[in-house]
């Protein structure tokens, strides 16, 4: 690719292929479709196809592809959650993470940064705690390191906070990394389409026709189009999808927000965050800072910033990095996140036979990205459930066994 | 030597001026001195200096000069030193000003990153995802490059903090935009009465009025006529050189004024904010030198400066005539004026521009501009007849003209980015090129360019008109005003594209993309805007696509020969300017609370800890004594005299009405109806699904009124999830939420009762005030309620009462307590006394999905109630096995190793199977004493099982009754 472009260079003809195809007519049916062309639709797509060679695969897309929350979050990745469940789950994803620019052939900006979640209270330092040991039953790095360790790391922090809320200490995460996010979502479209997997955007699915509690296809503005196989990746939208189904699940839309300043020269290399200050920060390979907060704490079903979110993280960051008092936020906007009653996600089988779900993505799907479509592909390809996301079924809220991240996801990227 | 020319441009004043010559001003750029004015911007001043390398691009590091003059030149981004990323363009020059440009490598003229653009061919669009990550483990490598070369300016890490003013202000029409439908609508408003606020980013008002003159007065006179009438109109306030940041819902739009913000909330909002001018793209149409005509009169009139001294005007509207009359008028010399349309303009400029001698080229574009030997500037320009259905250019005619620079007017786009937050719904109007409002919400409303309104008379017509339909909205009866639809040329060509086989035809200036990047990103399949756009990033940079939006949607279509409105837009998200930390984090208010004894508590050498907003006394710092030392001696007072707490910070809530029984029966899991006054009860709440969530104590204190403590950090979830089950069960009963009006002292240990007895007058014998006691009563004079509770000792006392006579109180039991050596404790030596207890604390003890099951309270549910939040769970979760128990251990008593540490885990054959929650040496039973979850079937007492603590190393732990201690 890269010889590509240096013949390009010598007065050579652009030669790059699309991406992906221009789907436009679907086939009258398919072995499987997939509703949502974000990340995670089009990861479990490219799994299907290379790992099971399910390859007569339908990816029906809305709008355009990974312009939902793939391009919308922050691009973080970790693993350092609260349940083993939890950090088994994503330290796989983080694994494959690191192999995938050069299984996908293009290059993620996936890029190691190191992750601090910053405790300022003695409350949450026990949080740390709890969230280090299983960590490291698990296998994964993460330690309870002072705040000498923090400022190493970042100098620039005001430990103290602008004396409102002393730094006590930390959780270090070593494999906290940052990713270009669109660039997942482009390159497993191309992928997947390599391999005849068809992707079609600005195609709605408007009904989902179920007989005898077995999927039969689904209706969409480009036709009825066959299928035995439904797999709902719309996080932010999920409950407009299995309403389609008649199928209950505990999912409320509650929006996230975010943030970006004017490119700088790069001076934050790690990923700093805090719950108690509700923020996180990284900076982005173009010099922006990228910045978060916590869920708005209301439901509601559109993308419009509210002023009081800029006011507040802006507030909190300066409390951080009070020099940045007069470096200027360029853009806000917001997404809409499936929150679950227990702040893990929602996935596998369903008690309609051939639906399947991968939602609930609340503030974490991103860095779930290339474990959800691995596993979901398996639990399509198998009709059962990937062991990983066992702890994940839409069952468990029947059987009163929740998973219980709250601790490390509510404002944990 | 440096390259800038010194020319002096400035010009003869002109009348409007917004310069004072009186007042010179000295500043330095890139090392050399000059002078400027007051009034000027730091650009304005630069050119007039005759100096027009005024930046580097982001990417390719190419010469930039005037672009806009508007707020979006973000090549053009200086320091000061101490401040980064200024924007010249706009902020105004002030004395002694020492400014370099940002992200340059030698200075702005002999950037040696201008290497980059002349290998700009090895980086087309999308580049950097097909190269640097394979092999995988050099990417760390090239990312350092990557990083080095991201970003503009550097950050001062020395920048103070500052945290601007905000404030609120309400008005009935706020008017965004002071050009001449802005005025118009403005005072149209106010003279039917309505309170007006008007806001403008420019430091006058008269928006084009001030500068797009077409080399005569009609403009100035409109502008001073407006001007007369708005000094003669009282109840309109305005903002000048403040921008309105974005659209948020209810009409709120905060104002962003050099001071601060003002955050406005308006009843209806007028948006003239009119329409940024849109460069043409050819090759080199970034070169210092080129700028948008716009630019060029905004330098004439505005600051006197000269723009060019010999020039070509490009245009393919109306507004290109006007321009080189202005460039006439300011005494530049035009070489010609090549208009890229087929159809020139007939009207009235042609004749006058053609008698001032100036030639008109029809149908012609300009296919290049030619740089000057150095690549700093222009030398001339290359014209040639243009097909503009076609987009065609026919170079075998082409002809060269010298000249110094390039006035650019090829059309606008609409500045409507706050109508798009507010909920706009658009459509695309042929005749003029442009979107315009098909819907806008209730109470909002579009005046002027933004409107599709072009015609100088019409557009204030349309703000008159936008402010009859206000005043309407309003219900103020006014009669409707009607403006004619463009007549007309449109004032934006619909193609003013010119391809050239070596590119550098720039479309977006932040980002340096050209017509090319646009076509391979489509190729490679980005064909969708919102694709185009994050895979060539145009419009990502810091001016956010205002001069390159249009000009992408534009080629886009062209590349899918779709019509422009089937290719749509992109959303227009805040901020409309990029906006400062300083202002938007402003001054904030972070709520601390502080009990009426915390005086004391700071001169008894407390140590304080934060929970929640509360500050609370940890322990009290004995010289010479570690913290565990100390807290170990605060305890062994408390078992073996007396100890004192301030628990001001609980939750107090009082229940009252008929109904009170009922509703903390449904809300608590006990049982409430049937309890006696004068009694206390124990209270748990559960979540829905059966989770712990806080504990606390209910004492009934009249048939009608109960008194619940709640736990510090839970007060304000507890008392907010009182209030929503109250709205639901509509039950009888009022709540007061009394924490901060309450103060709260406990007194614990065997000889807490002889200590209190002396204060008041009730019998509190065994007897006669048992555990699960409360009554009011009168101590020093006020009236108090007490309680005897059992957490920290099994005999011990709170005294609730008003929270102003805390203090008194808490020194009369400190006297009180002399001889029975009396000693205040803090919430760490709590928590110890508690757990010597074996009592378990909500969310220290537990976490967000802990049952009473799983620590032992089974005791606190009335399960046969008819109902309580959270029953229904238990009745499931009941006939289930548990996953863990909460258990109490202690560890030997010869204990010497590591210290476990509360959340270690609790390990069984390399399996987790729970974790220590609360861990402590007791002074009282003489070893490790602990609570841990373990697995159910290792529960019995005696049973051993093992923590790993933070150095690796098991420590077994033998599961024991509670209490740890034989108390007293």
């Amino acid at each position: 690719m890269a010889y590509q472009l240096l013949k390009f260079a010598l007065g050579g003809e652009y030669k790059e292929p699309r991406f992906f195809r221009d789907c436009q007519t679907p086939k009258k049916s398919y072995d499987a479709i997939i509703i949502g062309g974000g990340g995670h639709g089009l990861a479990a797509a490219y799994y299907l196809a290379k790992d099971h060679g399910i390859t007569n695969v339908a990816v029906l897309e809305r709008g355009y592809i990974g312009g939902g929350n793939t391009g919308r979050n922050t691009a973080i990745v970790r693993s350092n959650y609260l349940t083993p469940d939890g950090v088994n789950f994503y330290d796989a994803s983080v694994k494959l993470f690191q192999g995938l620019s050069t299984e996908l052939d293009i290059n993620l900006f996936y890029t190691n940064r190191g992750h601090f979640t910053l405790a300022h209270s003695e409350s949450a330092m026990r949080t740390m705690r709890w969230r280090a040991e299983v960590n490291k039953h698990v296998g994964v790095k993460s330690e309870v390191v002072g705040t000498d360790e923090i400022s190493k790391a970042c100098p620039q922090l005001d430990i103290s906070c602008s004396g409102k809320s002393p730094i006590l200490g930390a959780l270090y995460h070593e494999p906290g990394s940052i990713a270009r996010h669109d660039a997942v979502a482009w390159g497993y479209a191309r992928a997947a389409d390599s391999m005849g997997v068809e992707i079609f955007q600005n195609t709605e699915v408007q009904s989902i026709d179920v007989k005898n509690d077995q999927v039969q296809g689904v209706q969409t503005n480009r036709g009825y189009i066959a299928t035995g196989k439904v797999l709902s990746a719309v996080a932010g939208f999920t409950p407009r999808i299995t309403k389609m189904v008649n199928l209950k699940t505990p999912i409320v839309i509650q929006p996230l927000q975010a943030c970006v300043t004017e490119p700088m020269k790069p001076w934050l290399d790690t990923i700093l965050v805090s719950g108690s200050l509700h923020v996180y920060v990284s900076q982005s390979s173009r010099g922006e800072l990228v910045m978060g907060s916590a869920l708005d704490p209301y439901e509601v079903h559109h993308t419009k910033s509210t002023f009081d979110f800029v006011e507040g993280l802006t507030s909190h960051i300066a409390d951080m990095f009070p020099f940045l008092s007069n470096v200027k936020v360029v853009r806000q906007w917001a997404g809409m996140a499936d929150v679950t009653p227990d702040f893990a996600p929602l996935m596998g089988i369903t008690p309609i036979k051939g639906f399947y779900l991968d939602a609930g993505w609340g503030t974490w799907g991103f860095k779930a990205t290339p474990i959800s479509g691995k596993t979901m592909a398996h639990t399509l390809a198998h009709d059962k459930a990937h062991d990983l996301i066992h702890s994940f079924r839409l069952s468990r809220f029947d059987e009163y066994e929740l998973t219980g991240e709250k601790g490390a996801a509510s404002v944990g990227h | 030597m440096s390259y800038q020319n010194k020319d002096n441009m400035r010009l003869a004043k002109k009348i409007g001026e917004w310069i004072d010559r009186d007042k010179v001003i000295k500043f330095s750029f890139e090392g050399e001195d000059y002078t400027g004015y007051e009034g000027d911007t730091i650009t304005s001043a630069l050119w007039a200096n005759g100096v027009k390398v005024l930046g580097r691009s982001f990417k390719y590091h190419r010469a930039r000069g005037v672009l806009s003059l508007a707020n979006h030149d973000v090549n053009i981004l200086v320091t000061d030193g101490v401040d980064t990323n200024i924007r010249a363009d706009v902020v105004t020059l002030q004395s002694g000003m020492t400014l370099k440009v940002v992200n340059t490598e030698g200075g702005v003229v002999n950037d040696k990153k201008k290497i980059i653009d002349s290998i700009s061919a090895l980086l087309p669009v999308g580049f950097y995802y097909k190269a640097f990550h394979s092999p995988a483990v050099l990417f760390p490598f090239w990312e350092k490059f990557i990083r080095k070369a991201a970003g503009l300016g550097v950050v001062n890490f020395n920048y103070p903090r500052i945290t601007q003013r905000k404030l609120n202000a309400y008005c009935d029409v706020l008017v965004i935009g002071a050009g001449p439908s802005g005025l118009s609508a403005a005072l149209m408003a106010a003279s039917n009465g309505l309170e007006v606020i008007l806001v403008d980013e420019n430091q006058q008002l008269g928006g084009s009025l001030v500068y797009d003159r077409a080399g005569g007065n009609a403009a100035k006179e409109m502008l001073d006529e407006l001007s007369v009438k708005m000094a003669e109109t009282p109840n309109i306030k305005v903002y000048t050189g403040s921008y309105a940041a974005g659209y948020y819902a209810d009409h709120m739009v905060p104002i962003v004024t050099a001071k601060g913000i003002t955050k406005v909330r308006a009843k209806t909002v007028i948006a003239a904010t009119g329409a940024f001018e849109q460069p043409p793209v050819f090759r080199h149409n970034d070169l210092p030198g080129v700028m948008l005509g716009s630019a060029a009169q905004r330098l004439i009139y505005r600051y006197g400066v000269k723009p060019f001294n010999t020039c070509v005007v490009v245009t393919a509207n109306a507004h290109g005539y006007r321009v080189a009359l202005d460039l006439l008028n300011a005494g530049c010399t035009v070489v010609a004026l090549v208009d890229m349309r087929a159809e020139a303009d007939r009207d009235q400029y042609v004749g006058e521009l053609a008698r001032k001698g100036v030639k008109i080229y029809s149908s012609y574009c300009v296919y290049e501009a030619l740089p000057s030997k150095s690549k700093l500037g222009v030398r001339g320009v290359t014209i040639c007849p243009f097909d503009e259905k076609n987009g065609t250019s026919n170079t075998a005619n082409s002809i060269t003209l010298d000249c110094d620079g390039i006035a650019m007017s090829a059309g606008w786009a609409p500045a409507a980015a706050l109508l798009y937050q507010s909920g706009m719904g658009v459509r695309f109007d042929n005749d003029i090129q442009q979107f315009v409002p098909n819907s806008l919400p209730n109470g909002i409303f579009a005046a002027g360019k933004v409107n599709g309104v072009y015609n100088i008379k019409q557009r204030g017509l349309d703000g008159m008109r936008a402010a009859a339909a206000a005043l309407q909205y309003l219900g103020k009866s006014v009669e409707t005003i009607n403006v004619d639809h463009h007549q007309g040329a449109s004032p934006s060509h619909f193609y003013p594209i010119v391809m050239h086989p070596k590119g550098k035809n720039f479309v977006d200036f932040d980002e340096d993309i050209a017509v090319k990047d646009f076509i391979n990103a489509a190729q490679e399949g980005f064909d969708n805007i919102e694709l185009m756009k994050r895979f060539t990033t145009v419009g990502m940079g810091p001016s956010q696509g205002k001069h390159s939006n249009m000009n992408a949607i534009r080629i886009l279509a062209k590349i899918r020969n779709l019509p422009v409105e089937k290719i749509g837009t992109t959303t227009a998200r805040p901020f409309f300017h990029p906006t400062p930390f300083g202002h938007l984090g402003g001054r904030s208010f972070h709520a601390h609370r502080l009990t009426t004894i915390h005086m004391w508590h700071k001169a008894a050498n407390a140590v304080f800890v934060d929970v929640g907003a509360w500050s609370r006394p940890a322990y009290y710092q004995k010289s010479g004594l570690s913290r565990i030392e100390t807290l170990q001696q605060e305890a062994i007072a408390v078992r073996q005299s007396v100890g004192i707490i301030d628990g001001g910070t609980l939750g107090k809530i009082e229940v009252c009405g008929p109904d009170a029984g009922l509703f903390l029966e449904r809300f608590y899991t006990g049982k409430y109806i049937d309890q006696k006054v004068g009694t206390t009860r124990y209270a748990l709440m559960l979540d829905e699904s059966g989770v712990i969530v806080d504990d606390g104590i209910a004492s009934r204190l009249a048939e009608q009124l109960f008194y619940l403590t709640v736990s510090t950090s839970n007060a304000a979830a507890v008392y907010r999830e009182m209030q929503r089950w109250l709205q639901i069960w509509q039950l009888n009963v009022g709540l007061v939420n009394v924490t901060g009006a309450y103060g709260l002292i406990n007194i614990a240990g065997p000889k807490s009762r002889d200590v209190l007895a002396k204060l008041v007058d009730i019998e509190l014998s065994e007897a006669n005030f048992p555990i699960g006691s409360a009554l009011e009563t009168q101590i020093l004079g006020f009236s108090a309620r007490i309680i005897r509770v059992g957490f920290v000792a099994n005999l011990a006392y709170e005294i609730h009462m008003p929270s102003a006579q805390a203090l008194n109180a808490w020194k009369a039991l400190m006297q009180s307590g002399v001889k029975e050596g009396i000693r205040p404790f803090g919430t760490d030596t709590q928590r110890l006394l508690r757990l010597e207890l074996g009592h378990h604390m909500p969310g220290y003890d537990t976490d967000g999905l802990t049952i009473p099951y799983e620590v032992g309270a089974e005791h606190a549910l009335a399960m046969d109630k008819p109902f309580f939040v959270g029953q229904r769970s238990l009745q499931i979760i009941a006939k289930k096995p548990r996953n863990k128990i909460l258990v109490s251990f202690v560890l030997p008593l010869d204990y010497s190793s590591e210290m476990p540490q509360d959340c270690n885990l609790v390990i069984d054959d390399g399996v987790i199977k729970g974790r220590v929650t609360s861990v402590s040496y007791s002074p009282a039973a003489k070893c490790v004493i602990g609570l841990a979850y373990v697995h159910p079937t290792q529960n019995q007492l005696g049973a051993t099982f093992e923590i790993r603590t933070d150095n690796g190393s098991l420590a077994k732990a033998t599961i024991v009754k509670t209490p740890f201690f034989n108390a007293e």
